[in-house]
């Protein structure tokens, strides 16, 4: 990705960020260009929220440095630059949700027009209810409604989906879509590698507070989305299995064998080919946990 | 202009929220009633019996009315809406002013209801004496408005209602609110540390045609020092947290 100008970009440099005792963020870094969408993806406590929080000037970094199309994010904050859906947060009562998105566009220097905000987060068919009368996916979408109408620059969205339904989901994304569209900025966390590959021009795969993989999703599917063999297969070495072709990582344990695959297909053939014995063979595809571990075990490795 | 709007939508919050309206609107009222009402024509440490119950009364709704206001802070953090508010171009002093202005807002409309029953039972003042006391009552509630936001930043919002009902309570009666409490000693000379006792003495000292003494502009302007910066403290360790 050719980066012109740095001031016109969103540039994350070497962010680092520790409570306590738990190193929530190790040195993240990364640029993206005006007007694309970058997925952050990983597991839960993989220091997404925390990112996001340096990002737009929630948390205040132990090191490093954000610059959002050349500002700070405090100063991003103060022009208006950003809309913001962190991952917790209730609203407050004694307004209806138009009046309270009314509220937020008035914060902006060049808000959209609430009814817009309103029909594109799916926030119109109760616009005129109370806020405390709201179900938890009626919340997200008013609180989606908040951060669009804010029409800034660049729009934040901290696991947004996360109290929705399937369907709730599906429109959540479509109305990111046209709203990315229009030439905004937008940078979502996510755990599900579906909606980041959906949804995103670019993944940045993030565990254990480092960045483990970045790219197109097509390449991070690659590098995440393997599958994983189980079968019982006695005396025969782990670095035998090793060796079979799609396999990235063999395990035992008694005459169980548990072989992390890239290319399950291959493996499989390999397997039948040259280990008529085996049997009680298993397939499914590898949680992203276990996909994320195993980068940052090979990060922490290169330590 | 946009703040404005945004002070517009925090001023309906105020009066759609009715047990707000309840505790610093009715409970001041309906206690003055009850017990001046009965009293109209007798007298106290030589001022009318119901002036005097007035002044404490407009006191204690008052300083209930700019309290409240600034610990409503404690529901919006507990909800997350400061945090809300903090990714959005509005400066943190204009939330805290609006929370302020909303208070006033309150005191006002609690006074202007204390003021008209008071009519109605008697109490007779110069139009210079009612502006005396409620310029001086504005002055004093300025202490009692920063302690809200700073209330709103130590409490949670289900420790709010005992914390707020037992100090202003508290404040109120050392302060004479509820009638006199003591006429001198080392007692009188404490109790005058404190703003609520100028804030009921607001509306004694406009009898006189005059304003408050040196030392009750001391004492008010100290404890909004003092406050403020207790406050800003509150405020720093609140947003470092989190």
């Amino acid at each position: 990705m050719a980066l012109t100008n740095g001031t016109h970009n969103i540039v994350v440099s070497n962010l680092t960020k520790t409570f306590g005792k738990v190193r929530a963020v190790r040195g993240i870094n990364f640029e993206m260009e005006r007007g694309t969408t970058v997925a952050l993806l990983g597991p839960n406590g993989a220091g997404k929220s925390t990112t996001i929080d340096m990002m737009i000037g929630l948390t205040t970094p132990d090191d490093g440095s954000v610059s959002l199309f050349g500002n700070t994010p405090a100063e991003a904050v103060r022009k208006g630059l950003i809309g913001a859906m962190t991952q917790t947060g209730s609203l407050i009562d004694y307004l209806n949700v138009r009046e309270l998105v009314s509220m937020m566009a008035a914060l902006y220097p060049s808000p959209l027009d609430v009814e817009e905000a309103l029909r594109i987060s799916g926030a119109e068919a109760f616009a005129d209810r109370m806020t405390r009368k709201l179900s938890g996916g009626e919340t997200q979408r008013v609180r989606f409604a908040m951060a669009l109408v804010a029409d800034a620059e660049l729009l934040v969205l901290d696991e947004p989906t996360v109290a929705l339904d399937v369907e709730g989901r599906r429109d959540f994304w479509t109305a990111m879509r046209a709203f990315a569209a229009r030439g905004k900025t937008v940078v979502f966390a996510t755990h599900y590698l579906e909606e980041a590959d959906a949804y995103a021009d670019r993944i940045v795969v993030i565990a254990h507070g480092r960045i483990v993989a970045d790219g197109a999703p097509t390449e991070i599917k690659a590098t995440v989305g393997g599958r994983i063999v189980r079968a019982t297969l006695p005396s025969v070495a782990l670095d035998e299995l090793r060796t079979l072709s799609g396999v990235t990582n063999a395990e035992r344990r008694g005459d169980a064998v548990t072989l992390n695959c890239s290319d399950s297909d291959a493996t499989l053939r390999a397997l039948f080919a040259q280990y008529p014995i085996v049997r009680d063979i298993e397939v499914r595809g590898a949680g992203l946990e276990e996909a994320f571990l195993e980068l940052t075990e090979e990060e922490d490795e290169g330590d | 202009m946009t703040q404005l709007t945004y002070l517009r939508y925090e001023v309906i919050r105020t009066y759609r929220n009715r047990r707000f309206l309840l505790f610093s609107l009715a409970f001041p009222l309906i206690l003055f009633l009850a017990v001046a009402g009965p009293h109209k024509n007798q007298s106290i440490l030589g001022i009318s019996f119901p002036l005097y119950y007035m002044t404490g009364m407009v006191a204690w709704g008052t300083m209930v009315a700019v309290i409240s206001s600034g610990a409503r802070i404690s529901s919006e953090r507990q909800v997350g809406w400061t945090r809300q508010l903090r990714i959005t171009p509005l400066p943190t002093w204009s939330y805290f002013a609006a929370k302020i202005f909303c208070g006033y807002l309150m005191a006002i409309l609690s006074m202007l209801v204390i003021f008209i029953a008071g009519s109605f039972v008697g109490v007779h003042l110069t139009l210079s004496q009612w502006f005396v006391m409620v310029g001086l009552l504005l002055v004093g509630l300025i202490p009692f408005s920063v302690l809200g936001i700073m209330f709103g930043h130590l409490l949670t919002p289900d420790s709010l209602g005992p914390a707020i009902g037992g100090t202003t309570s508290l404040l109120a009666l050392l302060g004479g609110a509820y009638g006199p409490l003591v006429n001198g000693g080392a007692f009188l000379a404490v109790v005058k540390c404190l703003p609520s006792y100028w804030l009921v003495l607001a509306g004694k000292t406009a009898l006189g045609g005059g304003g408050w003494p040196l030392e009750a502009w001391i004492v008010i302007a100290a404890w909004t020092v003092v406050s403020s910066a207790l406050a800003v403290r509150v405020y720093q360790r609140d947003t470092r947290k989190i």
